[in-house]
């Protein structure tokens, strides 16, 4: 006798209960996390290398870099003053809530300001996998083409914040910005972006003082044990 | 993209319901996956052919219902499913959009033989 069982059950439902238990960490650390998602060498170790310096006078920054192997982006982070743990994910084209569980293991949470998890380079998978951090960050790149939006529209869509790098090299490259905002814009209206240059510093100083005044406001809501 | 963790997971699914209600076997599988939604049903088909082997749910067919894209204009209201790459409201003409389908991936029911 056959029987129909009604289910409706979310088939990726395993990774997002783990990213909400990871989320409540963070909000009970008074840790306010964000997801550095990009291309390879879009540039997002180096905007935490520009970010960790100009921040570390007021706030304690950890860092957990994902690849899939070394340790270069975790010595990068470390290097300028982030309390950095790096995860090999064994060949995983995208880090998941299990691995960012296991790093935030082996970090004090209550004894940081600011998480920056910088994902595995990678335009597809990560927008899939819900890790737990607060805003997901997309750092594109002037070199990368202004097409990304039209052929990318998971992590366009999926995305709380856009940083545009690497704008010195706009004279160089043939980069039609307004073709590619529309593209953004259709996929994630209003959309808060950010233009600048890591290797100049142009543009950073607006990144850095929204990013300030979003750490004040979660500490408003979310004080750490003491 | 994924699928064979995928696969594992609507698997995992499916028996738990199955072992709950004393099943037998599973003879059918009911996903409704979003056009959206980046899931290629012959590598899920492909996965599970494997996976299912000597599983209450071997043999099982597998059934995909594909939601299309519905999208809905946040300037005119009003909603439409659109064609070919162009998102744009076909009312208005508006980029101001809110996508109301097509990201879905469940698992809506099993048949089970007891």
């Amino acid at each position: 006798m056959t029987k129909r069982i009604e289910i409706v059950e979310n088939i990726l439902g395993a990774n997002e209960q783990l990213a909400e238990e990871n989320r409540s960490r963070l909000d009970q650390a008074g840790l306010y996390g964000l997801n550095f998602m990009a291309s390879p060498g879009a540039g997002k170790t180096s905007l935490i290398e520009k970010t960790v310096p100009a921040l570390k006078e007021k706030f304690r920054v950890a860092a957990v870099d994902g690849d899939v192997a070394t340790t270069i982006d975790a010595d990068r982070a470390a290097a300028v003053g982030a309390n950095a743990v790096q995860i090999n994910t064994g060949g995983e084209c995208h880090l998941d809530a299990v691995m960012l569980k296991q790093a935030l293991n082996q970090l004090t949470l209550d004894e940081n300001d600011l998480l920056i998890v910088e994902n595995v380079g990678n335009l597809i998978c990560p927008a899939n996998f819900k890790l737990g951090t607060h805003k997901n960050v997309l750092i594109a790149s002037i070199p990368e083409g202004d097409d990304k939006p039209y052929k990318y529209p998971g992590i366009y869509r999926g995305v709380d914040i856009l940083v545009i790098n690497k704008i010195d090299l706009l004279p160089y490259i043939p980069f039609r910005m307004e073709y590619f905002t529309k593209g953004v814009e259709i996929l994630n209206p209003g959309l808060m972006t950010f233009s600048l240059s890591c290797q100049t510093g142009e543009g950073l100083d607006e990144w850095l003082s929204w990013l300030e005044s979003e750490i004040l406001t979660f500490k408003e809501t979310h004080s750490s044990p003491q | 993209m994924h699928e064979l963790s995928v696969t594992e997971n609507i698997l995992e699914i499916a028996l738990g319901h199955a072992e709950k209600a004393k099943a037998e076997k599973i003879s059918d599988i009911y996903l409704v996956i979003g056009q959206l939604s980046s899931i290629v049903d012959d590598s899920i088909q492909f996965y599970w052919d494997m996976l299912a082997k000597e599983t209450k749910a071997e043999g099982a067919t597998l059934h995909f219902r594909r939601l299309p894209i519905v999208i809905k204009c946040n300037i005119c209201k009003h909603t439409y499913t659109p064609k070919g790459d162009q998102m744009s409201c076909a009312a208005c003409g508006s980029e101001q959009i809110t996508i109301i389908q097509g990201e879905e991936f469940y698992l809506e029911a099993i048949d089970i033989d007891k």
